[in-house]
């Protein structure tokens, strides 16, 4: 337990109940309860990235948004304002703090070359120089241009791309774009299972 | 009057003499609704719980169930019971109940702890323990009839829920009853909950064929800052061990009848509040017709 | 979903059936609980296990995984049987009094009309309509019969006596379903199904159209190698009782993701263009070609009308080929028509795998996508990965897909082996990006973002974007394969290499190229003005729209998709100024049919659109889902996106790939013949692969207990086993196993047992539980077993060595349904042991 937030929260109380304790105090007794931890933290408005429900999500962040802040997710909690959820939000959605603020988070490009037994750290730029390079090796070599028929295609079928069940309409839309424009066939996402 | 935003002691652990102001402010008793016949023991409360209160997490072992773990601990109050019921006639039930403090009208806890100031109960019904004055003694975890609070041997302090004392006492609802996504946990003062619950038993017994559908708020500790409505109140045991005649146990003030007189009086002041309640206040208000299987409630007038 | 989460609560009775919302979506459940606690509404639960949606149920029915459609077909021969339908509805909203084709027959013996037992293709042409005089013309002799095509002037009966009616064919189809042969095939006792189909048909009790009722799924229909025509048969018993269209009814798909209804919207699916536009085939020579096929003409009886909202195809497929294109999309190049890929075979998922595994495919990107986990038969991913030269996986999280090469049991002499080069990308988590996610409800809803990427991430926008940007680069300079599309594609954004979402959400609506004037109201959109909606589409190049379906969303006014307005004055949960929906923020789908034939809502107490004699328009408290001004005598159908302008009994010329009506075919992997016809047990035409890896067991190996696998309410998926609470409240994979089965097996609860398929492994421990029974199918005592999804080989449990590190995925078969594709992970047959 995080003894010492916990503690301040208490002081208040505490120091009313201790005074009182002496037996000479006759004020009356009364808690200040803690200030929230919530009560000046930045709010964004979300939506929940699991299921399809769509839960309101409010994320609460330290700091006012000054420049000389980095914000950091301090809690979340439903969006009362959302038809659906109302501010509910089941077992997943409430730890979703977990979520964004994790320390098993991937931070840096890696790459792990054929017959290795271990990650190696790669510079972006490198990273993306190596993918481009092999992209269109592939698809130079393979890409369909008219089928035994003699009819047009323009298809390859040799690379594939794998969407996710959390990608926005906005990156999906890019991933239409830019992989059908390159002819890709074996375009499939979350959604077909 | 004072700032709107404070909580009113009413009673104080272990403290000699009357409580300093008491009754120098208003306020509503509050209550916790937990309607087990909506619980889908989705734990969405427990989460909000462990999160809002920054609760350290623990290891937890599969043990053929899906409840988190076996019992509250001292880092995590408030936990799903899970119950597979088999009835005679065949049929089957899956009882979820959540369980935590019980924020009673005479707390166990509070009468059997001798620490001055280390639990006190806000005007407003919140029992809460302040871990500054705790002298980890255990009272309180004896003293309890629902086994609520816990140690924790490397603070050697006593936990347990604090009906977020701290979002309440804000004006905002406690993190569970936000959460909880299908409606089962309802907060409010004790009087609406109270006719919350009633209509929504008549209901049961009405509409769902649950004839022993009830309120369980005992009145063997004065009734309860939490309140629920079971499909079947003659039989509270069955959802994880809710005893179905509450009591705190009578060593504790005989106990401290022994070792510290002042506690004595402050027990018997507690033991003088409970008749004074009923003398003040009588039984329970009486509830909306048809009328409602109240466990508890009921004998605890007959023995009144 | 028909109709939307809130919607709900609208709601008289619900069926919730493959689906387990009070587990997978508990936030949406609450207005199933709040239908029960304010309506008194009643929860009819049919799942293979007694689950969190069961506690709710009224009735609880425990059902054999995979036997689906056989309960559902039994309600529809008890509705007919008992007349639980309204004439009106049924009559004139479906295309019950529609006379089907002479020589059209049905699957008494397993197979409808026209198989080809060697090809194992059906030949759809005797699945059609009846034309009144008969066809126009006979094709010429020795020319090749045109592909069959639905009639424009459809014989009917609204009598609904013709032998050959839809009406009279769907009692005869549905007369095999008795009780008795319902219980055989699900192993739900007779007098429970009957009480079960009796209550929830109650609804329409004589007729009355006062009361409605939900059918609530999810996967537990759709993974099935017949999971299209589950679902297909709820959508014919909710048009048989006239629910569909109306407040509180519908069909309502639960979703699983929270934006995989976009994913389908965007088609970032491989049979699809966006808006559900078909992918060209190679017969699609030119635009025209391929717009004459894909647009559907109007079929009907003469008398009635029908708005044929897919007429407007040649419209949207235009704006998106300019979306696509822009100034190098023109009339002249048939707006680039061709440089579009053209397919005529499946790349779905299951075969994508396949191919991998047979070496047609050399590269993959995924992002967010754990291939290895998801399966099935997720060991042949494995296998299929490190055939491949290179894969890039995008992730916030270290997954199975991205280590394959160091899978459990991979020894380093194997590993040094694998010559695939993997790239693993740190992507942005959901409160690092904005953007719209579509809920299961078809609402649009913007998120913003909280926080900036940690560490060296980027956003995933930006990482395609730099890879696509760099291959374009590349084709500039070095030249290579049809260039063209690469080079020319439209990528006009302020940043082209980390594109804001907003720009992006802009072209998706789509705006005018050129002023576009709509004549009836009289209204012009100026050039470079957003699209009010997709009425304004051209198809002559001066729009353009990436998403037909999503004009509407982000007009002149601003972004609808940021509304934020919870107001909902007619108090039927439509809060029509909150985000948006498609299409055109409609919120019940197909609501005209929430009225009667003059327009006049069923329920007076629900009023979600009408007719205003008055104002000669349809209005409502809901954007009416039809023509604004078809008066009702015109008689125009509520179904507009179908040709017939009806719902469809019957599905005609093969829109559904293995019958014009469902039928039960029993899973590939089963521990019975079906007894309907013990001679075409399963599906005929759902596809198993034939890899040296893909095994398909039997009772006779010793497969004797049923499989099925879900998710649990904790976890989410393969992602939540990272995190430290969900982890602390399940903490480790388990099977649970009726308690029957363990007695026998002297087993109890947390002792480790060993699952096996004709694939795989799983060991877990055994959670023994009173809330799976045995079941007598077919005579037979049969024991269904469960396995939850969560757990893999990298994860906080994993990682600490607390479980045994294998997916679940690895026990599933490659079986797909031969319409959506979807891998059969339900309902697979394993061996039980004490491990």
């Amino acid at each position: 337990m995080d003894l010492s937030r916990r503690s301040f929260l208490k002081t208040g109380v505490a120091g009313a109940v201790g005074l009182s304790a002496l037996g000479f105090d006759l004020q009356p007794l009364q808690a200040q309860s803690s200030s929230l931890k919530i009560s000046r933290t930045s709010q964004t408005r979300s939506t929940c990235p699991y299921c399809s429900v769509s839960c309101g999500i409010i994320i609460h962040t330290i700091g006012d948004g000054a420049k000389n802040v980095t914000p950091q997710v301090v809690h979340v909690e439903g969006d009362p304002d959302h038809p659906i959820n109302r501010g509910t939000l089941c077992p997943k959605g409430a730890s979703l703090l977990q979520d964004i603020v994790n320390d098993r988070r991937l931070l840096k490009p890696q790459v792990r070359r054929p017959g290795s037994d271990h990650w190696e750290d790669i510079p972006w730029d490198q990273a993306i120089d190596e993918i481009a390079t092999r992209t269109k090796a592939l698809r130079d070599a393979d890409f369909i241009e008219q089928d035994k028929n003699g009819k047009t295609v323009n298809r390859w079928e040799s690379m594939a791309f794998a969407g996710g069940c959390t990608d926005t309409n906005e990156f999906n839309y890019l991933v239409v774009k830019s992989m059908r424009s390159m002819g890709v066939t074996c375009l499939e996402n979350q959604a077909r299972v | 009057m004072s700032d709107r935003k404070t909580l009113q002691v009413q009673r104080i652990s272990g403290h000699p003499g009357p409580v300093p102001g008491e009754g120098t402010q208003r306020q509503e008793k509050l209550c916790k609704l937990i309607d087990t016949t909506t619980c889908i023991g989705c734990k969405a409360c427990e989460v909000a719980c462990v999160e809002w209160n920054d609760m350290p997490f623990q290891p937890t072992m599969f043990d053929n169930t899906y409840q988190t773990m076996p019992d509250t601990s001292w880092n995590y109050w408030n936990l799903i019971k899970f119950n597979e019921v088999s009835s005679d006639d065949g049929s089957f039930q899956w009882l979820m109940r959540k369980h935590q403090c019980m924020h009673c009208a005479d707390p166990g806890c509070l009468a059997a702890c001798p620490a001055d100031g280390a639990i006190v109960q806000y005007s407003n019904g919140i029992v809460d323990f302040e871990e500054a004055s705790c002298i980890g003694c255990q009272f309180c975890v004896s003293g309890c009839p629902f086994n609520v609070p816990k140690f924790n041997p490397s603070t050697k302090k006593v936990y347990k829920c604090t009906l977020c004392s701290d979002r309440v006492g804000q004006g905002l609802e406690p993190a569970c009853i936000k959460s909880c996504p299908t409606g089962c946990l309802h907060f409010g003062t004790k009087d609406d909950m109270l006719q919350l619950a009633n209509k929504r038993v008549v209901q049961l017994q009405q509409h769902a064929g649950l004839k022993d559908a009830g309120v369980y708020d005992p009145q063997t500790i004065g009734g309860t800052s939490v309140v629920y409505i079971l499909h079947d109140a003659t039989n509270p045991e069955k959802y994880g061990g809710l005893p179905k005649n509450p009591r705190i146990p009578l060593s504790f003030t005989l106990w401290k009848s022994w070792f510290k007189p002042i506690g004595l009086i402050a027990s018997m002041m507690a033991f003088a509040g409970v008749i004074l309640h009923y003398v003040t206040e009588g039984p329970r208000r009486v509830q909306p017709q048809p009328p409602v299987r109240e466990i508890d409630g009921g004998e605890a007038r007959k023995e009144n | 979903m028909t109709n939307g989460w809130v919607d709900i609560k609208n709601t008289d009775m619900m069926l919730i059936m493959g689906g387990n919302p009070a587990e997978n979506h508990p936030c949406g459940f609450k207005w199933v609980v709040e239908a029960k606690r304010n309506r008194n509404a009643k929860i009819i639960v049919v799942d293979p296990r007694f689950t969190r949606t069961a506690t709710q149920a009224d009735q609880f029915l425990q059902i054999r995984a995979g036997s689906d459609i056989a309960f559902l077909g039994g309600m529809i021969n008890f509705a007919i049987q008992n007349k639980r339908y309204n004439e009106e509805y049924l009559v004139n909203y479906t295309n019950a009094a529609f006379v089907v084709k002479d020589g059209f027959k049905l699957p008494e013996d397993g197979l409808y009309s026209g198989f080809d037992t060697n090809a194992k293709t059906y030949d759809k042409s005797t699945w059609n309509y009846e034309e009144v005089g008969g066809p126009a013309a006979k094709p010429a002799a020795g020319s090749p019969p045109p592909p069959p095509a639905l009639p424009p002037n459809v014989a009917y009966d609204l009598s609904l006596q013709n032998p050959r009616c839809v009406f009279q064919l769907l009692k005869q189809q549905y007369s095999r379903y008795t009780p008795e042969m319902v219980e055989r095939i699900t192993g739900i006792p007779k007098d429970q199904a009957l009480k079960a189909w009796d209550t929830f048909t109650s609804i329409r009790q004589n007729g009355n159209m006062k009361k409605a009722g939900t059918i609530i799924y999810a996967v537990g229909w759709t993974q099935h190698s017949s999971g299209t025509q589950t679902i297909r048969t709820a959508a014919m018993i909710q048009l048989l009782l006239g629910n569909v269209g109306r407040a509180g009814g519908g069909v309502n798909a639960l979703r699983g993701h929270s934006n995989i209804q976009g994913a389908t919207d965007i088609a970032g699916v491989f049979d699809i263009l966006p808006g559900y536009l078909k992918m060209p085939t190679p017969a699609d020579t030119d635009l025209k070609a391929y717009l004459t096929r894909t647009t559907p003409k109007a079929s009907k009886p003469k008398e009635w009308d029908s708005f044929n909202y897919w007429s407007n195809t040649p419209a949207f497929t235009v704006s998106f080929l300019k979306a696509l294109y822009g100034d190098a999309a023109t009339k002249e190049n048939d707006f680039a028509f061709n440089w579009l890929p053209k397919i005529d075979r499946k790349y779905s998922w299951a075969e994508i795998w396949d191919d991998m595994y047979n070496g047609k495919i050399k590269g993959m990107m995924a992002f967010g996508m754990n291939g290895v986990m998801i399966g099935p038969n997720g060991k042949k991913n494995i296998e299929a990965l490190k055939k491949a030269d290179f894969l890039v996986v995008c992730e916030i999280y270290p997954d199975e897909t991205s280590e394959f090469w160091r899978a459990p049991g991979t020894t380093p002499d194997e590993m040094k082996k694998i010559q695939t080069t993997v790239y693993r990308l740190p992507g942005a988590g959901f409160a690092e990006k904005d953007g719209t996610f579509v809920n299961s409800a078809r609402w649009l809803q913007w998120k913003w973002a909280a926080v900036p990427p940690p560490g060296d991430c980027r956003l995933d926008q930006e990482i395609l974007a730099r890879i696509f940007l760099k291959v374009r680069e590349k084709y500039q300079k070095e030249g290579g394969k049809l260039a063209d599309p690469i080079l020319k594609l439209s990528w006009n954004y302020t940043n082209p290499y980390n594109p804001s979402l907003a720009e992006i959400a802009k072209e998706l609506n789509g705006k005018a190229l050129a002023d576009v004037t709509d004549q009836k109201t009289n209204t012009t959109i100026k050039a470079d003005q957003q699209l009010p909606g997709f009425a304004f589409l051209r198809d002559d190049g001066s729009t353009m729209s990436g998403n037909w379906l999503y004009c509407g969303s982000w007009t002149e006014a601003g972004a609808l998709t940021q509304r934020r307005d919870p107001a909902d004055p007619s108090g039927l949960g439509i809060h029509a100024n909150w985000a948006w929906s498609w299409p055109m923020n409609r919120r019940v789908m197909y609501n005209r049919a929430s009225c009667d034939l003059n327009g006049k809502p069923w329920d007076p107490d629900r009023k979600q659109v009408w007719w205003s004699e008055a104002k000669q328009k349809w209005a409502g408290n809901d954007v009416p889902d039809f023509k604004a001004d078809s008066d009702p005598k015109t008689h125009m159908g509520p179904f507009i996106m179908n040709p017939e302008g009806v719902g469809r009994l019957f599905v005609p010329i093969g829109a559904v790939a293995d019958g014009p009506f469902p039928e039960h075919y029993e899973p590939t992997e089963s521990p019975i013949a079906n007894p309907l016809h013990p001679g075409q047990s399963n599906n005929p035409i759902a596809k198993r692969f034939k890899s040296d890896m893909d095994k398909y067991g039997t009772v006779e190996q010793g497969f004797n207990i049923i499989c099925t696998t879900y998710r649990l309410t904790e976890h989410y998926h393969y992602w939540t086993k990272n995190n430290p609470m969900n982890v602390q409240l399940v903490p480790e994979p388990f099977v649970e196993i009726p308690a029957e089965l363990a007695d026998q097996m002297g087993l109890r609860g947390g002792e480790k047992v060993k699952v096996t398929s004709a694939r795989a492994e799983y060991i877990a421990k055994a959670m023994v539980t009173k809330r799976i029974k045995g079941m007598m199918i077919d005579g037979k005592k049969t024991y269904q077993i469960g396995i939850p999804i969560h757990w893999g080989f990298r994860g906080i449990a994993e990682d600490e060595g607390k479980t045994a590190k294998t997916p679940v995925n690895y026990l599933s078969p490659a079986v797909i349904d031969p319409n959506a594709y979807t891998p059969e992970f339900k309902g697979f047959l394993v061996k039980l042991e004490r491990a």
